[in-house]
C-alpha cells in the first residue's frame, strides 16, 4: 500500500485521559505537583505525518527501548464545514509515559511522534455506515492472542462531546482526524495501563461488530531490521 | 530572495519582494497593499509538521519563574490551521485577562532530515521567516503544558510576510543565531532580544528533532521567543520583526 493510498490526508490529534478508567487510576494524582488540578478542557496532542505508517507496515522500536504501548482507537475524518466524513482504525503508538513519572506534563512529543508510531487502518468507512461510533468495542491483539477489548462507550466524553469542547478553541478543517480516546487494560499482566508490545510482535485491531472498518495489522521491527 | 504568497485579483500567486514591491510570478509588478498576504509556505503532500518551542531563550524562562533552564528542548506541536499572514486579524476571544505575543524565528526544513549531526543540520534549513506565536495564558493547564488550547486557536499563529532563503540568512556575520528580534505594540517597544540568546540553537534543535523523527521539506520549527511579552488588547498592532527576515504585522479583534 503507497502513502497516498492511505486514508489520512490532514492532521491527526488525540486527546489525553479520554478513558473513565484511566482517569480514575490518576485522580488521586491530579492535585499534586506538577499538575496542581483535574485537566478541565480537552487536553490534545498531535501524531505527526512522520508518524503514519500503512497497514500491513512496520512500526519501528527505536534503538535502546524494548516496548511500546499499544494504543487502539477510532480516528473520525472530517469533511467540509465540520461534517463527519468517516473513520478509520488507529494505533496511537507510544513509548510508555505514565502520570507517576511526571509523564502528562510537558508535550508528548518525545514518546509519540516517533517515526512510525502511528498504525493505519486500511479502510476508511463512511460515516453515515456508523451511526453510534461510542457504542462499540475494539479488540485488540498480540501475535494473535486477545490482549484488550477497548469500549469506546466508556470514554469521559463522547465524541458528539469531545468534537464540540474541541471546536471551543480550533477548528477541525476538511482532513482533519480526532482520535476517540485510548484506553488502559482491565486484567491481565498490562491492567491499569495500556497493552505493550516488543519487538517481532504483530498486532491485529479490530471491531468485530463493524467489519467495515477492517482489520488493522502492523509488526513491530527493530530500528535496524 | 524573499518569497511571498498572496491573494491578487481572488487568485493564489507566488511573489518575490522586488525594491520594495512585489513581483507576481506572472511577471507583474503591484504594491504591497494591493495583495491579501498567505502565509509564505508552499503546499505540502502530507501535513505540514509545525513545531514549536517553550523556553528557549533564558531571559524568558527566567521571566516565567522556572528555577533553572531546560535540559531538553520544550517542544509542542502545532496544526496548519492556526497559521494566518501578515496583515490579518488575530482573535482575542472576549473575557480573557492575559493574551500576549511571541516574536520567534521560525525555520523552514528544505530537504528530508534524518539524524542529522549537528555540524550538518544548517544544510538542512531551506528558509527562515518570522512567526508570532500567541499564547492565552487563562486556558494554561499543567497537562501537556502547554496545551493546545493555549497554543493552536485558529488566527493565533501569523507567519511571514516572508520565506527569506537560508542562504541569504547564514551569509551574515553569525548567521541565523546573530539576529535582532523586537516586537511593538502600536508603536512602542515591548519586546527585544537577539537569537544568540537561544538555549538551543537551530543546529541543536534540527539534530534533536531529527534524532527521533524524520522531518520533511516545508516543515516548520518555531524557536522560542526572548523576555518581554505583554497582554494585547482588541485593536493593538502588533509588529515582530526579525533582522533580515522581515516584519510582521498583525492586529488584534475581539471574537
Amino acid at each position: 500500500m503507497t502513502p497516498s493510498s492511505m486514508p489520512l490526508h490532514g492532521t491527526v490529534y488525540g486527546v489525553l485521559l479520554n478513558s473513565q478508567a484511566e482517569w480514575q487510576a490518576c485522580e488521586a494524582a491530579m492535585p499534586s505537583l506538577p499538575y496542581k488540578a483535574a485537566p478541565v478542557a480537552p487536553v490534545l496532542y498531535v501524531k505527526t505525518a512522520n508518524t503514519w505508517t500503512p497497514h500491513l507496515g512496520a512500526i519501528v522500536v527505536p534503538a535502546g527501548h524494548t516496548e511500546v504501548e499499544i494504543g487502539a482507537t477510532l480516528g473520525l475524518v472530517f469533511s467540509e464545514q465540520g461534517a463527519w466524513r468517516g473513520f478509520v482504525l488507529l494505533n496511537d503508538v507510544s513509548l510508555p509515559h505514565s502520570i507517576a513519572e511526571q509523564g502528562f506534563y510537558r508535550p508528548p512529543v518525545k514518546y509519540k511522534c516517533l517515526d512510525s508510531f502511528l498504525g493505519v487502518g486500511p479502510h476508511l468507512l463512511p460515516a453515515a455506515d456508523l451511526p453510534q461510533p461510542n457504542h462499540l468495542t475494539l479488540e485488540v491483539r498480540v501475535n494473535d492472542v486477545l490482549c484488550q477489548q477497548v469500549d469506546l462507550g466508556r470514554m469521559r466524553r463522547p465524541l458528539s462531546t469531545l468534537v464540540a469542547d474541541v471546536s471551543e478553541f480550533m477548528t477541525l478543517r476538511p482532513a482533519d482526524v480526532l482520535m476517540l480516546g485510548l484506553d488502559v487494560c482491565d486484567s491481565g499482566p498490562d491492567a491499569g495501563r495500556r497493552p505493550r508490545a516488543r519487538v517481532g510482535d504483530v498486532i491485529d485491531i479490530r471491531v468485530p461488530s463493524v467489519p467495515g472498518l477492517g482489520v488493522m495489522h502492523h509488526r513491530l521491527a527493530g530500528e535496524n531490521a | 530572495m524573499k518569497h511571498a504568497r498572496v491573494v491578487y485579483q481572488s487568485q493564489v500567486v507566488n511573489a518575490i519582494e522586488s525594491e520594495g514591491a512585489l513581483l507576481l510570478e506572472d511577471g507583474q509588478r503591484v504594491s504591497f497593499d494591493a495583495v491579501q498576504w498567505l502565509p509564505p509556505l508552499l503546499p505540502t503532500p502530507r501535513p505540514r509538521t509545525i513545531l514549536a518551542l517553550g523556553l528557549n531563550y533564558a531571559d524568558h524562562a527566567k521571566e516565567l519563574a522556572f528555577k533553572e533552564p531546560p535540559k531538553e528542548p520544550l517542544a509542542f506541536v502545532k496544526g496548519e490551521g492556526a497559521l494566518i499572514g501578515h496583515r490579518a486579524l488575530t482573535r482575542r476571544p472576549a473575557g480573557v485577562s492575559y493574551m500576549h505575543y511571541e516574536c520567534e524565528l521560525a525555520v523552514m526544513v528544505g530537504r528530508t532530515a534524518r539524524h542529522v549531526r549537528k555540524e550538518d543540520a544548517l544544510d538542512f534549513v531551506g528558509a527562515y521567516l518570522v512567526a508570532n506565536d500567541y499564547a492565552i495564558r487563562d486556558y494554561l493547564e499543567n497537562w501537556y503544558r502547554p496545551n493546545l488550547r493555549v497554543k493552536n486557536r485558529d488566527t493565533c499563529t501569523p507567519i511571514g510576510p516572508w520565506r527569506v532563503d537560508a542562504a541569504d540568512i547564514h551569509q551574515r556575520p553569525g548567521g541565523a543565531m546573530n539576529l535582532a528580534l523586537q516586537t511593538t505594540v502600536n508603536g512602542q517597544i515591548t519586546q527585544q532580544g537577539n537569537t544568540r540568546d537561544m538555549i538551543f540553537d537551530v543546529a541543536t534543535l534540527i539534530a534533536y528533532f531529527s534524532s527521533f523523527m524524520t522531518l520533511a521539506p516545508g516543515d516548520l520549527i518555531l524557536t522560542g521567543t526572548p523576555d518581554g511579552v505583554v497582554d494585547c488588547q482588541p485593536g493593538d498592532r502588533i509588529v515582530t520583526t526579525i533582522e533580515g527576515v522581515g516584519e510582521l504585522e498583525n492586529e488584534i479583534a475581539l471574537m
